[in-house]
């Protein structure tokens, strides 16, 4: 048998199930895996094996009993840490949250422990999921287990490092502007982000709250959608939170796709994205061919518009949710009597925050402030009301719409990280989904020159089962789930 | 509309750094203006975009919108509530002087 | 001594905060609205304390008495419930923004316009709303000392996230009396709808906006009660005139009041700067308010003072001024409809509030409901001046008892030897004495009636004014015919 960190989710709960495998000797495994390569992809902030150990043992004696199971028994799961967990340290790879203990779990943490997952860490991230390459981490970069001299994607580079490199099994990400997707991309696995409202953002650490959403990371279709099974349900304690029977989504993973219609934006393969992305991206979708799907070209003129919208909205969100990291209930304070509270918050914000969060949050205050409120917050808001509507024209014809993931391969460590702009412009074919709240999802699909190249396809509102059905396919057609890097 | 390009300047920067209580270094104060105007250069793209009779979109998708009853729930303990403060006294969490 | 009086060159608004006590939990999270004399920071939860990662979950309860209040003060009712972030810094804001409402950029309030008529000077002023609007209250900061002073601040979060009114009006209140009648108007509204318990410590604060002529507006902040409105508003008056008698300008500030030291200080904010970028709150998915459901709570509206004092009026046909001064507050009003329910003849009941009772409650310091007078003795006190056991001038001296100690007026009756005398006998006795007593009176009083009088008086003070007024009179004049007779 193979070892069982390289075990999928879903035969992790076969064999649990069956009393083939024991839930410690998952978590054993997972562990050694990590003592053997973590230094080398420093994907994890915060491990917590002893925690790990002892909700095994839990598991492995309801087996013994006979007890009823959760959906996820035994399966190791690694959390980005912007999700707040009772008792571990939580960080959102910031200073300024220096020694954070959350009171609290979020509401996806409760459901994964009353699944019986097993939480084994807390991944590391762009500072508060600010970044497409958790290069902005305070704690350093995560390298991308395929290359490490490269950045795995970000902001929740962490996450899908430690599914690629198999230093977990799932992984839960956020994407606020593809923070999912991306990593998803530059790491070779799949990533999820569901329509906006689906999956709970109670405890959740907000950095831009009209946009973002926890999804799934894994190395298969199938484990994606087992993770949504568990994560998308109303909940009370977040007023956006979507009352939607529930359902479930691996029925979804069907070889029947000849109804399907694909639309293909031009502007996803035209200015700005590399020749050897599209080449590869085209050939799956060539492929995709044979299992009846049609697909079309199609132009959304609004999409030139889609990054600076994103950036306007989300770095003026920002500004407001990063305001109460003042040092006063938690987290970095310095200390200093002689100051009063102005003082000493001015400060704690200039120690506390990386350059890049206070990039956003003082640009985002200025496009809130007086005098420049119409011209660009509300001007932003406007355009995503176009950007909608003529996306909502595309639903019409087509059921999916595709392309790939991300403009370019995975750059290398330190490449952009001077020049903030040409990072924000690497969003530029993750952004739209969040605009319009829309799920969307990466898969592997090929390489170049040895470096990870997704797919993504995009569904609308509340239509995941789309997306599993077109995922599904070309997986079958492509294996990516047997791509594994060399560590 | 024409639009009269408009540029941050490191005064502005300044004040909205003071309004967002981020204490900046002169040599921060320099790199992010200069960063800023490139970046609201590329932003003014959607001055192009026509939105004269447009509605805001404040939210991706329509919601319903939901309240709760109000019935009590229980709190924190005092311990939890206090647990991660930094600066505290008999049960309160210690404030900065205000003047 | 400074003339407060109205002067139309004195301009006062005020932007009053009423927390919603009768609600049972706060505005966005499930703690327990109940805090007042709660250990500190026991009240609390990731939501109204800020922790990363928390959302907040409206109130139902909330809206309708928002509803509620804007119907009270004939405001008109917003479709949508909207909630906006007003975006700034300060020890006592969980997640330096706060969650509020707002009249501009897509925002409104929940209600707009309105008003409140009030009684000033036997003439009636309506008080212009501007706005009502929903909001929750900062936490609670405790200075060591005066604000200006305290090497540190401590923090209670027990009344972060309370939901608050808050109510708006035109600066068109002229004097700092004026701005205490409405004031006491509004507690009185907001009493008699059940929504806000104005006694409560706290529930209802205020900042105003004060401009004289010629300067700018200063705004004072932390006024927590009606007492300190009138004192804070007089002080900043004298302060301002003085300025202006030196030739300094006043410039745009917001000042604190403080209660201690009875003073305005400058709390030196960069007011003018302050920018708070509002904008929608996106974790709040907006609400409509039917038509049919402002009727339904409309139905149930509770009457209102105005009304009240109406029927006072009608039912216990008293007059105007009395039925108004009844119905000043609730604690009065209720006070006073509890003895009308026991005792038959309302005008006296009012007469009695209304002097003796108010003038006691005035010269305390304290309200009806801080003292311990009972509808049940006040009715008790009158039954024993109807049945001459005591005196109405004695009666007056039991009533201060009644407010004090709280005992029935039997009691004080007895414990103060205060019984009416009414004894022939003794009163002839003490008739006597004031004879012996007063040789040059006598002589004056045989001759003319008016003397007769003084020498009555004087029996009435031998007898601590106990003894029975007309009968000390017939006595006395017998007396006197008996010796002019001799």
């Amino acid at each position: 048998m193979e070892e069982p960190y390289s075990l999928s989710a879903k035969e992790i709960v076969e064999k649990i199930r069956g009393r083939e495998l024991k839930a410690e000797d998952c978590v054993l495994s997972i562990f050694n895996r990590i003592e053997e390569v973590e230094e080398r992809v420093h994907a994890y902030v915060t491990l917590s094996k002893e925690l790990a150990l002892q909700k095994a043992r839990e598991i492995d004696a309801k087996v013994k009993n006979g007890d009823v199971l959760g959906r996820l028994p035994g399966v190791c799961i690694a959390l980005k840490d912007n999700l707040c967990t009772e008792g571990l340290l939580t960080s959102c790879s910031s200073r300024i949250l220096d020694g954070f203990i959350p009171p609290y779990n979020a509401t996806v943490v409760d459901r994964l422990l009353k699944e019986d997952a097993i939480i084994i860490g807390k991944t590391n991230m762009d500072e508060f999921a600010m970044g497409s390459s958790t290069e902005t981490s305070y704690f350093g970069a995560t390298r991308n287990p395929w290359d490490s001299s490269r950045v795995p994607g970000g902001s929740s580079g962490g996450s899908a490092a430690a599914v690629s490199a198999e230093e977990a099994v799932l992984a839960l990400g956020s994407d606020t502007g593809g923070s999912v997707r991306c990593p998803a991309s530059f790491c070779s696995i799949v990533g999820l982000k569901p329509t906006y409202g689906l999956v709970s953002r109670y405890g959740l650490i907000a950095y831009a709250n009209s946009l973002e959403q926890i999804g799934p990371l894994s190395r298969n279709v199938y484990d994606c959608a087992l993770l949504l099974n568990v994560l998308a349900s109303y909940d009370p304690k977040d007023s956006t939170s979507i009352r939607v029977p529930s359902q479930d989504y691996t029925q979804f993973l069907v070889d029947d796709v000849s109804d399907l219609k694909i639309g293909i934006p031009k502007e996803f393969f035209g200015e700005g994205i590399d020749e050897r992305v599209s080449k590869v991206t085209w050939e799956s979708i060539y492929t995709m061919e044979k299992f009846g799907v049609t697909w079309e070209e199609l132009s959304l003129p609004t999409l030139r518009y889609t990054l600076a919208t994103y950036y306007l909205i989300a770095m003026s969100e920002a500004s407001s949710n990063l305001a109460r990291y003042d040092g006063m209930r938690y987290g970095y304070s310095i200390d200093d009597d002689s100051k009063d509270w102005s003082e000493v918050y001015l400060k704690n914000r200039r120690i506390g925050f990386g350059s890049e969060v206070k990039r956003r949050i003082i640009l985002g205050t200025y496009a809130l402030s007086t005098g420049y409120y119409d011209e660009y917050y509300l001007k932003a808001l406007k355009v995503r009301t176009l950007i909608r509507d003529d996306f909502n024209k595309a639903f019409k014809k087509f059921d999916v719409l595709l392309g790939p993931t991300m403009p370019i391969p995975p750059f290398k460590i330190g490449e952009k990280i001077a020049d903030p702009l040409s990072l924000y412009l690497t969003d530029l074919l993750t952004v739209p989904a969040n605009l319009i709240g829309s799920p969307a999802i990466s898969v592997p699909c090929g390489f170049v020159d040895d470096l990870p190249v997704g797919m993504q396809i995009i569904a609308p509102a509340l239509r995941e089962d789309l997306l599993f059905k077109v995922a599904h396919i070309h997986e079958q057609n492509h294996g990516f789930k047997d791509y594994a890097p060399k560590l | 509309m024409g639009k009269v390009s408009k540029r941050i300047t490191e005064k502005e920067v300044e004040h909205v750094a003071w309004l967002a209580k981020i204490e900046l270094s002169e040599d921060e104060k320099n790199l992010f203006t200069e960063q800023f105007n490139s970046i609201l250069e590329y932003f003014r793209v959607i001055d192009e975009a026509e939105t004269d009779n447009v509605q805001p979109s404040f939210h991706a998708v329509d919601l319903a919108g939901v309240l709760r009853e109000d019935i009590v729930e229980p709190s924190l303990s005092r311990e939890k509530a206090l647990a991660n403060a930094s600066k505290k006294e008999k049960g309160f969490f210690k404030s900065p002087k205000i003047l | 001594m400074v003339n407060t009086k109205m002067d139309r060159n004195v301009k006062i608004g005020l932007e009053i905060h009423c927390q919603l006590t009768n609600l049972n939990t706060k505005l966005f999270c499930g703690c327990s609205a109940d805090y007042r004399g709660k250990p500190s920071n026991t009240h609390v939860c990731p939501v109204c304390l800020g922790i990363p990662g928390s959302l907040p979950v409206g109130n139902k309860d909330v809206v309708k008495d928002a509803i509620l209040v804007a119907l009270a003060l004939e405001s008109k009712i917003m479709s949508k419930l909207l909630f906006f972030r007003k975006n700034y810094f300060y020890p006592d804001m969980p997640k330096n923004f706060q969650i509020s409402q707002y009249d501009k950029a897509g925002g409104v309030p929940i209600a707009i316009g309105g008003h409140v008529p009030i009684q000033v000077s036997n003439r009636e002023k309506k008080v212009e709303i501007i706005r009502i609007q929903i909001e929750e209250d900062p936490a609670k900061l405790l200075h060591q000392g005066s604000i200006d002073v305290s090497p540190y601040t401590l923090v209670d979060y027990n009344r972060a996230g309370i939901a608050l009114l808050e109510i708006v009006t035109e600066p068109c209140l002229n004097s700092p009396k004026e701005a205490r009648i409405f004031l006491q108007k509004l507690r009185s509204i907001l009493e008699h709808l059940g929504v806000s318990d104005g006694k409560l410590e706290g529930a209802m604060r205020c900042d105003a906006n004060i401009s004289l002529i010629g300067g700018d507006r200063v705004e004072i902040k932390n006024i927590s009660s009606f007492k300190e409105v009138e004192r804070a508003l007089t002080f900043e008056i004298v302060r301002q005139r003085s300025l202006f008698s030196r030739g300094r300008k006043v410039e745009m500030e917001t000042r604190h009041w403080d209660v201690v030291r009875r003073i305005t200080i400058s709390l030196r904010t960069k007011e003018a700067e302050q920018d708070y970028r509002y904008f929608p709150e996106l974790d709040l998915v907006p609400i409509t308010i039917s038509n049919e459901a402002i009727e339904k709570i409309r139905r149930k509206m509770p009457e209102l003072p105005d009304a009240r004092r109406k029927r006072f009026m009608e039912e216990y046909k008293l007059p105007a001024y009395d039925a108004e001064v009844l119905t000043g507050s609730k604690a009065l009003a209720d006070f006073f409809e509890e003895c009308v329910k026991i005792y038959p003849y309302a005008k006296k009941i009012s007469n009695w509030i209304m002097t003796d009772l108010q003038r006691w409650l005035h010269e305390k310091n304290v309200e009806i409901f801080e003292s311990r007078i009972t509808p049940q003795a006040l009715v008790s006190m009158i039954r024993l001046i109807d049945d001459g056991t005591i005196s109405g001038k004695i009666a007056k001296r039991v009533l201060p008892e009644l407010i004090i100690t709280g005992k029935s007026p039997e009691e004080i009756v007895e414990e103060k030897q205060l019984l009416r005398i009414s004894s022939r006998q003794e009163i002839e006795k003490l008739a006597d004495k004031v004879l012996e007593d007063n040789p040059n009176a006598v002589k004056d009083a045989l001759v003319d009636e008016k003397a007769v009088h003084y020498l009555v008086g004087q029996l009435m003070k031998l007898s601590k004014g106990k003894a029975d007024p007309q009968l000390s009179n017939v006595i006395m004049k017998e007396k006197l015919k008996n010796l002019l007779d001799k």
